[in-house]
């Protein structure tokens, strides 16, 4: 008896169309973003200033001083920080719906939302001294309640060392989000003059102060994206449940905690500087999965990259509409996410 | 061997135990290991689980389903190997799954999709199996495919088989081995012909039943209805 073997192929290998596909939409985006805005530059001479700074290319850029300034200082670095923060929150996104085999988990599942936004209320009704820090305190502050808000979710619901259910973590998630809320909303209204501006926090925005938000979510980025990365075959083992992803030599609630340590480590680092966009962590894996299967090996990379793209592009968007005015880049992602969203439940529900 | 007893005697409680997923009190050993003192991964390098329901991840294929087979011997890579690729493909031939290999798993029939499950353990390359009441959900002819692969896997690999299996008759065709158990306790355990008695069946399982021992020391039962 001969047997053939006919060439099996893995939906689970990351191909390099794939990765290009994602690298290309990333660099599109990102040209797009720095060739955009309010003062219009031609778009001939940005592109002529961006070849020069590429090694070995010497071109004469045909930029005054203030229109290099304003590519080099304004928007560069805030198309950086949207591709930065979009790759946080899609990879994290990705990870806790892996983690927690649900399509419905994303990065604010366990609180991280409500503690950055009660860090970010307090910073900003307290008026922390500028002195205190080199920096911004909001971010700060944010990172931190976010920080503290997850972890207090995660120890609740161990035990004894003994960590519980998926289920009782997220319920441990959600009453820790309320109970935040409610403190938000408390020391909201007790300093109703604030408003505005805590309002404005929430919506989210990107807004840079030249180079120094990049900087600060640099390190994290790049923790979190190697940490997410090595965590893709656990991933695809825990989807076949704790139990037999254990007789398969995985440890699943060692391998949950991890995952979950670094992608909430990714969102809390991503709202700091972001405030609360919402959608993208849902949108974005669950746009990937449709296109490209659902095996984490290519739905973590693809998220990272197609939502560092996807957040470029919502910025452009967001400071282009109502020029010279800003939209809320939180409502530009919910506005195109939300239905999205929908359009791909339902073709979930016919299938 | 063939693990046998009424509902609730304690059978996949057993077999979780074996499979690490429960815990438990005294020693397993597996071949010359303790279990207490093998790591968790290179228990799973040693015993090979077919879960009674096992989870199938929406979407995922059968290739790429037998491939998780693969993960004990995996470290934190960030793709399957060739080999890991080659064995996946080959196990799949030997249980005539290749047609299927791109086919989503939820889309198979029961027959199928028991086959599946049965080639990631085989995958996993261990030589003890451990499966959990293979032929539930089964109808006749598929319960004897399953349990004849098995059987012929076994003696091509040289596996130690470690099964449990509510139907007597079933057992009695297969078993090298029989262990009864009971609340929780082993009761009985030896071959077929000393143990499916119509006396043990009738004390454990509270039905009477003739049974006729074969040449080759199978058993085959026939169930008496009660009268009330």
């Amino acid at each position: 008896m001969t047997t053939t073997h006919p060439p099996h192929r893995s939906d689970t290998r990351l191909g390099p169309l794939w990765l290009l596909a994602g690298i290309g939409a990333v660099l599109l985006a990102a040209l797009v973003g720095v060739t955009t805005g309010p003062v219009s530059i031609p778009i001939g001479h940005v592109f002529r200033e961006l070849l020069d700074r590429l090694p070995v290319v010497e071109l004469e850029s045909s930029l005054t001083a203030t229109e290099k300034a304003i590519v080099w200082d304004i928007r560069a670095p805030r198309v950086a920080l949207g591709l930065l923060v979009g790759a946080l929150l899609a990879g994290s996104g990705a990870a806790y719906q892996g983690v927690f085999r649900n399509p419905l988990a994303d990065p604010y599942l366990l609180g991280i939302a409500a503690g950055a936004g009660l860090g970010a209320t307090i910073a900003i009704v307290t008026e922390l001294p500028n002195a205190v820090t080199v920096i911004d305190p909001v971010p700060l502050a944010a990172f931190a309640g976010a920080l503290v808000a997850v972890t207090t979710a995660g120890t609740l619901s161990v035990r004894r060392g003994r960590a519980g259910s998926p289920a009782t973590l997220i319920l441990a998630g959600v009453a820790v989000a309320n109970f935040f809320t409610a403190i938000q909303t408390f020391v909201q209204q007790q300093n109703s003059e604030t408003l505005q501006q805590i309002f404005a926090w929430i919506l989210g925005r990107l807004s840079t102060a030249g180079w120094v938000e990049v900087r600060l979510l640099l390190p994290y980025a790049a923790l979190c994206t190697i940490g997410m990365l090595l965590s893709v075959g656990a991933l695809d083992v825990l989807a076949v449940g704790d139990e037999e992803a254990s007789t398969l030599g995985l440890r699943p609630r060692t391998v949950r905690r991890l995952v979950l340590v670094v992608a909430s480590l990714a969102a809390a680092a991503a709202v700091a500087v972001s405030g609360l966009i919402g959608f993208v962590g849902l949108v974005v894996p669950h746009a990937v999965r449709l296109v490209a299967g659902t095996s984490h090996r290519r739905v973590l990379p693809l998220s990272l990259l197609f939502g560092a793209a996807f957040l470029a592009l919502a910025d452009v968007a967001a400071r282009t509409i109502q020029a010279p005015a800003e939209l809320p880049i939180g409502v530009i992602t919910a506005f195109i996410g939300a239905p999205f969203f929908l359009v791909i439940l339902r073709r979930q529900l016919t299938s | 061997m063939t693990i046998i007893g009424p509902n609730g005697a304690g059978k996949t409680t057993v077999l979780g135990s074996l499979a690490g997923t429960i815990p438990y009190h005294g020693t397993i050993d597996i071949g010359p290991h303790d279990r207490a003192g093998i790591g968790h991964r290179e228990r799973s390098r040693l015993l090979a689980v077919v879960p009674q329901h096992p989870v199938i991840p929406p979407g995922l294929s059968v290739f790429d389903y037998a491939l998780l087979g693969r993960s004990p011997h995996q470290g934190m890579r960030f793709s399957a190997s060739v080999d890991d690729h080659r064995q996946a493909a080959a196990v799949l031939d030997r249980l005539d799954l290749a047609d299927f290999a791109r086919r989503p798993v939820g889309s198979l029939s029961g027959g199928e999709r028991q086959r599946v499950v049965l080639a990631r353990a085989l995958v996993q390359n261990a030589p003890v199996l451990v499966l959990d009441e293979p032929t539930s959900f089964l109808d006749l002819g598929h319960q004897m495919d399953v349990l004849e692969l098995i059987a012929e896997l076994q003696a091509e690999r040289c596996l130690t088989v470690i099964c449990t299996l509510h139907d007597l008759t079933v057992a009695g065709q297969f078993a090298d081995r029989i262990a009864v158990m009971e609340s929780g306790r082993l009761v009985k355990d030896g071959t077929p012909e000393t143990i499916l008695t119509s006396e043990t069946i009738s004390r454990h399982w509270g039905v009477d039943v003739r049974t006729e021992v074969h040449d080759d020391a199978t058993v085959s039962i026939s169930v008496l209805r009660r009268t009330h």
